[in-house]
């Protein structure tokens, strides 16, 4: 269940905190409310192994609207976990979504978070 | 989350989170514009080739034929991995497919350089193994970057250039005939239902 080694190459080393197994569970209201969405997750999930992904790719890769896509990556971008570089293609606008690297840090914080409360109610078991 | 939640329910919320973004790393991560119907158009090609290749009685003759149905062949998979990105609003050049592309060349481009030496030689019964090998050997490598079905293609293709490479030209031939003919239809089929098109 694994999934960080996506996340681990670009992240750098001194700046992670790693989230104890002690009180992982009751610090369960701390996170990252902003990644707790399903799609928002998806969002950062993706581009976490990808450089860049267009608008239409992560439509369509997470099977959601236009208009769905739109308001979730806004969110992100404003809280500065997405960088967004519009352009046009033709008379077709194009928005390309990269990850930055305070949106990996929150990606690998909100993972580490999980593993941690897996590990918590294994122990309690 | 509330914190009066049980334990257990936060241990299968934690989990499914997990799964959930693997899963979505694991598809964005992958090369998905596998051509299902170009597939199935190589594979008539590669059928068509191995009937019409069987007919012929000079070995160089029979290795024009071959050469002429890869071309048609990569021709058609190039056309069909771009209307299938085109389609899908994936790019040509995604890092998977890039992934995907510097994976399956160098076996493909060794299968090139072998031909054409093994042809100088007079070597041609070896061929028909050569060709499946380093094939299989490109589709399994192609495959780590795309949808999961294609290392299992690339190693049907490694088993038939197994056998063709220790047996007579026509059995050789007929390995052909089944690998690029009907392995690339079934699968492309498979493909073309399971992964659009």
């Amino acid at each position: 269940m694994r999934v960080k080694h996506a996340l681990k190459p670009k992240t750098s080393a001194p700046s992670r905190e790693l989230v104890p197994i002690e009180g992982a569970v009751e610090k369960t209201s701390e996170l990252d409310r902003l990644i707790h969405d399903r799609l928002r997750l998806g969002i950062l999930s993706a581009l976490a192994v990808n450089d860049s992904l267009s608008f239409t790719e992560i439509r369509n890769l997470l099977k959601t609207t236009d208009g769905n896509l739109s308001v979730h990556a806004r969110k992100l971008e404003d809280a500065g976990y997405l960088a967004c570089q519009k352009s046009f293609q033709g008379r077709v606008p194009h928005s390309d979504y990269r990850l930055t690297a305070r949106g990996r840090r929150a990606l690998q914080r909100y993972l580490d978070h999980m593993e941690a409360l897996i590990a918590a109610t294994r122990r309690t078991q | 989350m509330n914190r009066q939640t049980e334990p257990h329910s936060l241990y299968e919320h934690a989990a499914e989170n997990l799964v959930f973004i693997r899963d979505t790393m694991e598809r964005a991560g992958s090369f998905t514009a596998v051509p299902g119907w170009g597939g199935v158009v190589m594979g008539l090609t590669g059928l068509a080739a191995s009937i019409i290749a069987m007919g012929q009685d000079s070995p160089r003759a029979w290795l024009i034929t071959w050469l002429v149905a890869a071309v048609v062949a990569l021709a058609v998979g190039l056309v069909a991995v771009l209307l299938k990105s085109r389609a899908a609003g994936v790019a040509f050049f995604s890092r998977p497919a890039r992934q995907f592309a510097f994976s399956y060349s160098p076996a493909i481009l060794a299968g090139a350089l072998l031909t054409a030496a093994l042809a100088r030689a007079g070597l041609h019964s070896l061929l028909p193994g050569v060709w499946l090998l380093l094939y299989g050997a490109a589709v399994v490598a192609g495959g780590t970057y795309s949808v999961r079905i294609i290392p299992l293609l690339g190693l049907l293709f490694f088993f038939l250039g197994a056998i063709a490479l220790f047996s007579s030209p026509l059995i050789g031939n007929v390995c052909l005939g089944i690998g690029f003919g009907a392995l690339h239809i079934v699968f492309g089929a498979i493909i073309a239902r399971r992964y659009g098109g």
